[in-house]
């Protein structure tokens, strides 16, 4: 049995009785990574000389038996856009390809106040622009449960690195459902906290009003762990949120008694497949033999999330993308001779189709005489999004339904048609855009053997009921349990 | 026909500093047409007397003290550069 089948508790009660060493924890990563990593593709680069000499000065210091936190030499993997000092950080693009952080992002930093050991950084779409990893510029990554598909994405390697059992838990970033999918399609779990829950400083910015980073887990409790860590306001992110974090594991407390659980038709109607939907209401049904209680709603404007979505993504990312230009650090064209030229191949060279066509729709929407009819009014959509959430919140506790419309997609299905893979998001996307917090648990398989997510959504800074609500619902079920067989 | 036109395509890759060439010209006239296309179905809300979201949370303007630090190394900054020369960064000439 893989040391990784067990939870951040159990390993830490072993480190505490001496049974297991970090090194052991760090070996057990990199003895999967030699054994699967051909097959999954989900590292882009690996950290193992300095990971292992971590874990021996780990060691010492738990020989001395010196104070050790929750996460005290748990292995980790780490999204490539999430900035690692000395450690190459590349976004899965050409443009980065030798970037080499001369700064830790604010989650890297709290990750080396917990202790943790830093295994590789982790695949993605390039940019994180994308849902199935097929964008990356380097490789692309393979679901574990079957390698002919997808794992999803954007955070991609941070789902199929813990699915595979390379890490124990991973960090991703979610701006339409770029956590959640993954963790959906790779039978793992997956939190995209509220907008400002975690600082963003390090993080390379997508979509800066969308974009969070967040846990992949294992389980629930491992998730509640990872989150406390990486929280809290901080002077170099102003939109993290001045808050208390609250203590997440204690919330779990496995009693849903009367919880009121919202389950939004639209979530279950046109486009979303039989096995989702088949899936949430067995769900519901364990949920309701805990003593919940769910209702139908209606987020009436769902259907206009995905094209609001798009426009605003896009467009804040042709402002924040517009920094790479081939001057202070990435890609530099040597087909140039002016400064204007100097900028224009340098991205036409360094950036993937995906990118470029965001950039491009961005821009459009932002520019002169287009902004007032595709800019501004994909904002005001924006509002009315949230104030779906909001009227359903005043009356429930949570918001469930599928996380995807389907389990994962073959590699090279949906490559040909952007608006087709965008598709997949529809139900992840509005919670960005509403800015709360949403958790993807596993909640059965499809036909096919692919997993199938639940996806609870919370009201602004209330992880805690999610939480609870998805131990709850984890511990009745025993998906987690399974493991895909390499 | 699409309402997008050849050059303004060409516009909007020079306003975003892409350098395209003209068979991709045509295949961003055709996405971006699909794209603003798919967008339209947002007309079919009445937003007159919405105020646009730009942030989800409601705060504003968030001040620190205006205490002097230390800044980035210099030799640290421009490691990353493609090309510098003694602390400076150096791109192509800018004046005739």
């Amino acid at each position: 049995m893989s040391l990784f089948e067990q939870k951040v508790s159990e390993l830490h009660q072993r480190l505490h009785n001496k049974e297991i060493s970090v090194t052991d924890l760090v070996n057990e990563s990199y003895k999967r990574i030699g054994q699967v990593e051909d097959k999954v593709k989900a590292f882009l680069t690996l950290d193992e000389e300095n990971a292992r000499n971590q874990a021996k000065q780990l060691d010492d210091q738990l020989v001395k038996g010196e104070s050790q936190g929750a996460l005290f030499g748990m292995p980790i993997g780490v999204k490539d856009n999430i900035v690692t000092k000395n450690l190459r950080t590349t976004c899965a693009s050409k443009i980065l390809e030798n970037f080499d952080p001369i700064y830790d992002a604010t989650v890297v930093q709290k990750l080396q106040q917990a202790e943790t050991v830093t295994i590789g950084k982790l695949n993605m779409d390039e940019f994180a622009m994308g849902s199935s990893n097929e964008n990356s510029a380097y490789q692309a990554t393979r679901n574990p449960w079957n390698t002919d598909y997808v794992p999803g994405g954007s955070s991609g390697g941070s789902a199929a690195s813990v699915a595979s059992g390379e890490v124990l838990f991973s960090l991703g970033s979610d701006t339409g459902g770029s956590i959640r999918q993954p963790a959906a399609y790779c039978g793992v779990v997956g939190l995209k906290p509220t907008y400002g829950r975690v600082s963003r400083f390090g993080l390379v910015a997508f979509a800066s009003s969308l974009d969070q980073i967040g846990p992949v887990t294992r389980t629930v409790e491992d998730n509640a762990y990872l989150l406390e860590a990486i929280s809290g306001v901080d002077p170099m992110d102003s939109t993290s949120a001045n808050l208390d974090v609250p203590n997440f594991v204690n919330s779990l407390t496995g009693d849903v008694k009367g919880l009121k659980i919202a389950v939004p038709k639209e979530y279950l109607g046109e486009g979303v497949g039989e096995e989702a939907r088949n899936s949430v209401l067995e769900a519901l049904k364990v949920l309701e033999g805990l003593g919940a209680v769910w209702e139908e709603v209606s987020l009436p404007h769902s259907k206009y999330a995905l094209a609001a979505y798009y426009l605003l993504s896009s467009s804040e990312a042709s402002a924040n993308l517009s920094r790479f230009d081939g001057v202070r650090f990435g890609h530099r064209t040597d087909n140039a001779e002016t400064l204007i030229d100097m900028y224009k191949q340098t991205r036409s060279e360094g950036f993937g189709d995906e990118v470029k066509r965001r950039i491009m729709l961005g821009t459009f929407s932002l520019s002169s005489g287009y902004y007032d009819a595709y800019y501004k009014k994909a904002q005001k959509v924006r509002t009315l999004i949230k104030k779906d959430f909001e009227d359903v919140f005043e009356k429930y506790d949570v918001i469930v339904g599928p996380t995807t419309p389907t389990p994962a997609f073959k590699i090279g299905e949906k490559v040909a048609d952007p608006l087709t893979m965008y598709a997949n998001d529809i139900l992840t996307i509005p919670v960005n855009l509403a800015g709360v917090p949403g958790i993807s648990v596993p909640c059965g398989f499809a036909a096919n053997g692919l997993p199938l997510g639940l996806q609870m959504i919370g009201k602004h800074f209330d992880e805690s009921t999610i939480y609870r609500a998805a131990h709850a619902f984890e511990q009745a079920t025993d998906f987690h349990k399974q493991f895909p067989k390499l | 026909m699409s309402r997008i036109s050849m050059e303004q395509v060409k516009h909007v890759a020079h306003l975003a500093r892409l350098a395209i060439t003209e068979e991709e010209a045509e295949q961003f006239q055709n996405q971006l047409e699909q794209m603003i296309s798919f967008a339209e179905q947002l007309n079919e809300l009445d937003t007159d007397q919405v105020n646009p979201t730009s942030h989800v949370l409601d705060m504003k303007n968030v001040m620190r003290e205006d205490v002097a630090k230390p800044g980035l190394p210099v030799e640290e900054v421009v490691k990353n550069a493609p090309d510098s020369k003694e602390g400076y960064i150096r791109v192509p000439a800018i004046m005739e």
